[in-house]
C-alpha cells in the first residue's frame, strides 16, 4: 500500500464517525450488552457443572444445531454455553453493520452526489474509501473492546472474553473491505449492499455445511471467514494465531478495492452501463408496478439466498434422524422454542431465524418509500392523480408479497430436500411450506410497523430498526436467558406458530393480523395529514 | 362566477418550525395565461407550488386550484395538471423513456405521436438510465412527461434551469404552443428574460410575500425608464426635477433614470437644448426586481 494516508482522510474519517455517532455506539452497546446479559443469565440457569455438561453434550450431538449456531467448543464453562448461540449470529450482525457503514460512506455518497463535492476538493482520490474502511475498523475495535469488557464484568475469564470478542471484531474487519470491493464493482449502493450481504450469506452457508459435517476437520469451515472465528475456539484452545487469517483477508480485500477504485470512473460501476428500453412496459404503469420493478432484483437475490439456506437445512435435517432423543437434549431444544421432536424443533428454529431475516428485508423495502420522499421522486408521483393512500400501500403490499415469497421459497426448498423416510415428498413440501408461511404474520406485522412509523414522519421511519432488533433478540435470545414471559410476549416472533411440531393458534394469528391492520390505518391516516419533505 | 381561477392563493402562510417560508402570499393565475412566478432564492416559490400540489399543508390563508382544495381534492385536481419539480430526481434504474411512460400513464395515458415528437424536439435519448442522465437531461425527461400529458394546467418550477440554449429555445416554442392550445401555465423562474419573453402576467415575491403582480406593462408604470441622450448643446439643469436621477454627465452626454411622472418635463428640457441621439430603454425585469425588493426590504427594516 502507499506510504502515508491520502490527504483529507482524517477529516473525512471524523465526518463519517460524526454521522454515525448514534448508530455505531448503539450497535456496539447492543451487541456487547446482549453478550454480557446472556452470560449472566445462563450462569443462573445452569448453576451446577453437571447441568452444563449435559446441555453441552446434547448440543454437540445435534449436527443441525451446530450447523445453524456453530460448534460448542471447550469443556462447557458457563460462558461457553451462554455464548454458543450468540457467537456466529453476533459475528454475522457485526459484519452486516460493517457492510452498511462502508457502503453508506462510499457508494451511497456517490449515488447522492455528495462524493463529487469531496472529489473536487484537494482531498486524495482514495481518501473517502480509506476513511470509510477506517470508520469500520473503529467500529470493529470498539465492538471488540466493549464485548470483552462486558463479558469480563459478568465473570467470564479474561482470555475467553477477549477471544470471543475478537471473533466478532474480526468478522466486522473482514466484511468491511468486502463491502468496499462490492461498492466498487456494483453500480449503486443497493447493489453493493446486496452483493456484500450475499457474500456473507455464502460464508455462513459454507461454514454451516462444514460444521454439520465435522466442526474440526472440514475444509469448508477453514475457507469461510465465519469459520475462522470458530476455529479460534474462544472457550477452548484459544488459537489466537488463526486471527491472522481475517487480518490478511482484510488487507487483501482493501488493497483490491483501492486498486479498482483507482481505475474506475467516478459514479459508475465496474460493468459498463447498458442502454435500456426506450418505452415503458405495461407492468410499470402504476405505483405498485414501479415499486416491484425497483425491488425485484433485490428480492430475487434474497430468494436465491433463502433457497440455498432451505436446501442446506433440509439436507442437514435428514441426517438428524438417528439422533439420540435424550432428556438433556430435549431441555436444550425446548429452550430454543419448542418441546417437540428434535428435528421439528430444529426446523422451527430455522424458520424463525429466516423470518427474522425476511423481516429485515421487508422493512427495508417499506422504507424505500422514505428514500423516494427524500429524493423528491415522491413529488413527481404524488403530483399525478394518485392518492397518498395508494402510493403508501403499494410499497407496503410489494414488501409484504416479497416477504411471503421469501418464506415460501425457504419452505419449499426445505421440503424438497428433507427426507424423513416415511412421508411422501409432496406431503413434506406442503408441511414445511406451511411451517415457513406460519411465520408470515410476524413479518407482515414488522412491515406494518415500518409503514406506520414512516407515515408519522420520514425522520422517525428509521426507528423500525431498533424495534426490529429488539424483537429478534427477545425471540432468539430471550428463551435461552430465561426472560420473563411478558418480555417474550413483546416480540411478534414469539406469537407465530413454531411449526413443524408446534401448535397452530388461530387466535394469535388473528391478533397479529388485527394489530397489523390497526397499524396500517394509523400509517395511512398519519401519512395523509403530514407534509412531504 | 362560472369560471373558476386555475390558481387562487390569498394570504397563504406556511411555517417550517420557526422559519416562516410563506407570510401572506397572494397569487392569482387566470385561465389560458402564462404566468411568471418570480423571486430570489429562498423566497418561497417552490414552497408555494408544493402547497398548491397538496404536498405541504398550509398554516393559514386560502389556496385553491380550479376552485377546489389542493389537499382534499388532490387526486381529482391532479388529473387536470402536470408538475415539473425544480430539481428533478429520476429513478436510477429506469430509462428516460420508461420514466416518461410511467408518469404519463399515471396521468391517464398519452398521445404516442406527441410524446415521440417531443422526445425528438428536445433531443432526448430515451434509452439512458436515470442515474446516467445529466441534470439538463433529467429536466427534459420531466418536461416531456408534463408537456405530453393532456392537462389544463402546467406547473413548472424553474423549468429551463440547466437546459442548453438550443433546447431552451425549443422549450420556449413549446410553451408558446401550449398557450395557443389554451392551456394555463404557472412557471417559476429567476431567468428574467425568459419571463419577459414567455409570460403574459407575473407575480414577484420576496420573503414569502407578494410584492408585485400584473402584466409587464402594468409593472413598468411603477419604475423608472432609462434615458440616454446626446445633446446639441450643454446639458441643461436637471437636478431640480423630482423623479429624475442623473447618473452620468460628461459634456453633451447624459444618462438618467426618470419616473413616469417626470418624463414629460425631462423630454421638454432635453428637446429645448436639441437632441442629437436619444436612447430610451424600458425598465428591464432586473430593475423591476431589484426596485421591488429594495422597497420591500426598506419597508421591513423601517
Ligand atoms: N422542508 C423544509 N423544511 C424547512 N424549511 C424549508 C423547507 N422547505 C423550504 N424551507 C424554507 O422555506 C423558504 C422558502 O424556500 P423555497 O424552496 O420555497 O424557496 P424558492 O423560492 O423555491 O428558492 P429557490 O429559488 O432557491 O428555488 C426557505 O427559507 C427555505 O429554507
Ligand atoms: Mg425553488
Amino acid at each position: 500500500m502507499t506510504p502515508g494516508w491520502p490527504s483529507g482522510t482524517g477529516l473525512l474519517l471524523r465526518r463519517a464517525l460524526r454521522r454515525d455517532r448514534v448508530r455505531l455506539p448503539a450497535v456496539v452497546l447492543g451487541l456487547a450488552g446482549t453478550a454480557a446479559l446472556s452470560a449472566a443469565a445462563t450462569a443462573a440457569l445452569y448453576p451446577a457443572a453437571s447441568d452444563r455438561a449435559g446441555a453441552v453434550a446434547a448440543v454437540r450431538a445435534t449436527p443441525a444445531l451446530v450447523a445453524v449456531y456453530g460448534p460448542l467448543t471447550g469443556a462447557g464453562s458457563a460462558g461457553a454455553l451462554a455464548l454458543w448461540k450468540l457467537g456466529t449470529l453476533g459475528a454475522v450482525a457485526a459484519a452486516v453493520v460493517a457492510v452498511l457503514t462502508v457502503v453508506r460512506h462510499t457508494r451511497a455518497e456517490e449515488d447522492n452526489g455528495r462524493a463529487e463535492l469531496v472529489a473536487s476538493t484537494p482531498a486524495g482520490r482514495l481518501a473517502p474509501l480509506v476513511a470509510a474502511l477506517l470508520a469500520a475498523a473503529c467500529f470493529a475495535a470498539a465492538l471488540t473492546a466493549a464485548t470483552a469488557a462486558g463479558l469480563v464484568l459478568t465473570g467470564v475469564s479474561w482470555a475467553d472474553a477477549a477471544a470471543f470478542a475478537a471473533v466478532w471484531g474480526s468478522a466486522a474487519l473482514v466484511f468491511a473491505p468486502v463491502a468496499a470491493l462490492a461498492a466498487e464493482l456494483a453500480g449503486s449502493a443497493r447493489g453493493a449492499i446486496t452483493a456484500a450481504v450475499l457474500a456473507l450469506l455464502a460464508a455462513y452457508v459454507v461454514r454451516a455445511i462444514g460444521d454439520a459435517d465435522d466442526p474440526q476437520r472440514s475444509w469448508l469451515v477453514r475457507v469461510s471467514p465465519l469459520g475462522w472465528g470458530e476455529l479460534v475456539e474462544p472457550f477452548g484452545t484459544h488459537r489466537w494465531w488463526l486471527l491472522v487469517f481475517p487480518a490478511a483477508a482484510a488487507v487483501l480485500c482493501s488493497t483490491a478495492a483501492l486498486v479498482v477504485h483507482g481505475r474506475r470512473d467516478f459514479g459508475s460501476g465496474w460493468l459498463p452501463a447498458r442502454p435500456g428500453r426506450a418505452r415503458g412496459s405495461r407492468l410499470v404503469h402504476g405505483p405498485a408496478g414501479l415499486a416491484w420493478r425497483r425491488e425485484r432484483g433485490l428480492f430475487a437475490a434474497w430468494t436465491a439466498g433463502f433457497v440455498v439456506v432451505g436446501v442446506l437445512c433440509g439436507s442437514v435435517t435428514s441426517r438428524v434422524g438417528g439422533l439420540v432423543d435424550g432428556p438433556r437434549m430435549r431441555e436444550v431444544v425446548a429452550a430454543l422454542g419448542g418441546p417437540q421432536a428434535v428435528t421439528d424443533a430444529f426446523l422451527a428454529a430455522e424458520f424463525g431465524l429466516l423470518a427474522a431475516v425476511a423481516a429485515i428485508v421487508v422493512a427495508a423495502a417499506v422504507l424505500r418509500a422514505a428514500s423516494e420522499e427524500r429524493a423528491r421522486r415522491a413529488d413527481l408521483v404524488l403530483s399525478a392523480p394518485l392518492s397518498r393512500t395508494r402510493w403508501l400501500l403499494s410499497h407496503l403490499v410489494v414488501a409484504c408479497v416479497g416477504g411471503v415469497v421469501l418464506l415460501a421459497a425457504a419452505g419449499v426448498s426445505v421440503g424438497l430436500t428433507y427426507r424423513p423416510g416415511s412421508a411422501s415428498p409432496l406431503a413434506e413440501v406442503g408441511r414445511s411450506t406451511a411451517a415457513a408461511l406460519a411465520q408470515a404474520p410476524a413479518v407482515v406485522l414488522v412491515a406494518c410497523i415500518a409503514a406506520a412509523l414512516y407515515g408519522v414522519g420520514r425522520g422517525v421511519a428509521a426507528a423500525v430498526w431498533p424495534v426490529l432488533v429488539a424483537f429478534i433478540l427477545v425471540a432468539e435470545v430471550g428463551p435461552v436467558v430465561g426472560a420473563a414471559p411478558w418480555v417474550l410476549d413483546l416480540s411478534p416472533f414469539t406469537h407465530v406458530a413454531h411449526l413443524p411440531g408446534g401448535t397452530y393458534d388461530v387466535m394469535s394469528t388473528l391478533w397479529l393480523t388485527a394489530i397489523a391492520a390497526g397499524l396500517v390505518v394509523v400509517a395511512v391516516a398519519a401519512f395523509r395529514r403530514r407534509d412531504l419533505a | 362566477m362560472t369560471e373558476q381561477l386555475p390558481v387562487d392563493v390569498r394570504g397563504l402562510v406556511k411555517r417550517f418550525g420557526r422559519t416562516t417560508a410563506l407570510d401572506g402570499l397572494d397569487l392569482r393565475v387566470r385561465r389560458g395565461e402564462v404566468h411568471g412566478f418570480l423571486g430570489p432564492n429562498g423566497s418561497g416559490k417552490t414552497t408555494t407550488l408544493r402547497v398548491l400540489l397538496g404536498l405541504l399543508r398550509r398554516d393559514a390563508g386560502v389556496a385553491r386550484l380550479f376552485g377546489a382544495d389542493p389537499r382534499r381534492d388532490a387526486v381529482e385536481l391532479h388529473r387536470r395538471l402536470a408538475y415539473v419539480p425544480g430539481d428533478v430526481a429520476l429513478w436510477p434504474e429506469l430509462t428516460g423513456g420508461e420514466t416518461i411512460d410511467f408518469l404519463t400513464a399515471l396521468r391517464g395515458g398519452v398521445d404516442q405521436a406527441r410524446r415521440d415528437s417531443l422526445v425528438d424536439r428536445f433531443a432526448l435519448d430515451p434509452t439512458v438510465r436515470g442515474r446516467a442522465y445529466s441534470r439538463g437531461n433529467r429536466q427534459k425527461v420531466a418536461l416531456v412527461a408534463a408537456l405530453a400529458s393532456d392537462v389544463e394546467l402546467l406547473v413548472l418550477d424553474e423549468p429551463s434551469a440547466g437546459l442548453d440554449p438550443i433546447v431552451d429555445a425549443e422549450f420556449r416554442r413549446a410553451i408558446g404552443e401550449e398557450r395557443d392550445r389554451g392551456r394555463t401555465v404557472l412557471l417559476s423562474s429567476h431567468v428574467l428574460s425568459e419571463v419577459e419573453a414567455l409570460c403574459d402576467r407575473m407575480t414577484i415575491i420576496h420573503r414569502g410575500r407578494t410584492v408585485e403582480s400584473g402584466s409587464l406593462l402594468e409593472l413598468r408604470h411603477l419604475t423608472r425608464t432609462t434615458v440616454i441622450s446626446e445633446l446639441a448643446g450643454p446639458v441643461p439643469r436637471l437636478d431640480d426635477l423630482t423623479g429624475v436621477h442623473t447618473s452620468q454627465l460628461d459634456g453633451r452626454r447624459v444618462v438618467c433614470e426618470a419616473e413616469p411622472a417626470a418624463m414629460q418635463e425631462l423630454m421638454r428640457r432635453l428637446a429645448s437644448t436639441g437632441i442629437v441621439r436619444l436612447d430610451v430603454r424600458p425598465p428591464t425585469l432586473e430593475q423591476l426586481f431589484l426596485a421591488d425588493i429594495a422597497r420591500d426590504t426598506g419597508v421591513e427594516t423601517s
